[in-house]
């Protein structure tokens, strides 16, 4: 009680939203994924047409959280900062102790700015070529046959992203904290996000918000 | 927060790299609807013997091409086997009939080598088929000048499907004892299913139980949820 420990902002509540509603989506669509796909499950579980529609329209339900979020000036930001990789990310990427501290990593390290960019492309290729398998009418066979393989294949992919994605989480309690609560301690974000706590602090400096924003945690 | 300051953001500078691998998948993703087809066949065909030797079965569980996708409508759908299996012939015939699993296998049998087309793409090539022609079913049971069409059941409760009499009576439509050099298994459809060559796999009813000749073709499960009743193969 009483441990006032200096904090700063790191998502506001529309990024967080999107983040959980996107999370959801992703999670039903992989289950069900699993279900449609692997023989002995498909049997136990049946009912395919009932798992078929509520795997495509959550695929496509994917698509509002991210798109609604736009509407939010910090969520198209940290777009932008996602979008660019820096030489010091290629460096981050490239080195061994990458986790010691010693590189200027901004809001995202490169490692999530991969994730992110990986993920949103595997969602476009699986919502398009999904919809080819849909709708059967679209393409000729050949296509839905190289639509099918594209799916498998990228439904794989990304379904080992989100477990690594989910693997880091489990693994950094403040990260899950930032996306929970929208706030992290100042001491993790200056060893993981260094660069980002400098811009945060120069922007806030006029009017000294964030350097003093204190909170009990 | 608001107006980001890019000049002075470390991770705001530098090239839109995100936007690129997006791009990059999004052409990966098409050229693969395109090609895809056939690079998966020579994939799966480089690696057969690998796959075979493949202690772990991992492989095969791999989305590398050819390989059969379980479908089932409904729940756990209850096995049958040689005791308690019977296929019924009825409907609009003279002669309706039960026959049991070594009544079919008596009866004159039909073998040839298909490729088994899902309607969705999947794609198996060379599947080996074994069973008795349907037309020598509707022989024995002679069917009413009235019928024009054929009705399948399941005897997982809810499927059915139809095809017109000239399609029955097709040489390569089938009630199949055997697939891929065995009987046809449980979850393949056993032990007693359709092949329809020449359609998609949802005009080949699995787990077959009933066949009934009727007036009209009878829209199956799949088509009152959008499939076409006519379920020939168009490249």
């Amino acid at each position: 009680m009483g441990d006032v420990v200096a904090t700063l902002a790191r998502f506001t509540p529309a990024e967080r939203w999107v983040h959980r509603v996107t999370g959801l989506l992703m999670a039903t669509c992989l289950v069900t994924a699993f279900v449609l796909y692997y023989g002995p499950v498909s049997l136990a579980v049946g009912h395919r047409h009932a798992v078929e529609l509520v795997h495509v329209w959550a695929g496509y339900a994917l698509a509002a959280p991210l798109l609604l979020g736009l509407l939010s000036p910090a969520y198209r930001a940290d777009l932008g900062l996602l979008n660019r990789f820096s030489r010091e990310d290629w460096r981050w990427l490239r080195s061994r102790d990458r986790r010691d501290g010693s590189f200027d990593v901004g809001k995202f390290n490169a490692g999530q700015k991969l994730n992110a960019a990986l993920t949103a492309g595997s969602v476009v290729v699986l919502v398009g070529t999904g919809t080819l398998m849909f709708w059967t009418g679209l393409v000729r066979l050949a296509w839905r046959t190289g639509a099918t393989f594209v799916h498998d294949w990228f439904a794989l992919a990304l379904g080992l992203l989100v477990l690594g994605h989910l693997w880091f989480a489990m693994a950094d309690p403040e990260a899950r904290a930032g996306m929970r609560t929208g706030v992290v301690r100042r001491s993790w974000a200056l060893k993981e996000h260094r660069a980002w706590v400098r811009t945060a602090d120069g922007r806030a400096a006029p009017s000294g918000t964030a350097r003093g924003r204190a909170r009990r945690r | 927060m608001d107006d980001v300051d890019r000049s002075r953001t470390p991770d705001a500078s530098g090239a839109p790299v995100g936007r690129r691998v997006v791009l990059g998948l999004v052409g990966l993703g098409a050229a693969g609807v395109v090609g895809g087809a056939s690079f998966s066949r020579r994939l799966s065909e480089w690696l057969a013997p690998v796959e075979l030797r493949d202690p772990t079965g991992l492989i095969a569980t791999l989305p590398l091409g050819p390989a059969f996708r379980f479908y089932s409508v409904t729940g756990v759908v209850e096995p049958r086997d040689e005791a308690s299996y019977r296929l019924e012939v009825g409907g609009l015939v003279a002669e309706p009939a039960t026959y049991g699993l070594a009544d079919l296998r008596a009866l004159p049998q039909t073998e040839f080598t298909s490729d088994f087309h899902c309607v969705t793409g999947w794609v198996v090539p060379g599947v080996h088929w074994v069973g008795v022609p349907l037309s020598e079913l509707l022989d024995r049971a002679r069917p009413a000048a009235s019928a024009t069409a054929v009705r399948f059941r399941s005897f997982d409760g809810t499927y059915t499907e139809s095809l017109g009499l000239e399609d029955a009576r097709a040489a390569r439509t089938i009630v199949a004892l055997e697939m891929l050099d065995g009987p046809v298994s449980h979850d393949h459809g056993g032990p007693v299913r359709m092949y329809v060559d020449g359609q998609y796999g949802y005009k080949s009813t699995k787990w077959l139980s009933a066949i009934e000749l009727t007036e009209d073709e009878v829209p199956g499960y799949w088509e009152h949820r959008g499939y076409d009743v006519d379920g020939t193969i168009r490249g």
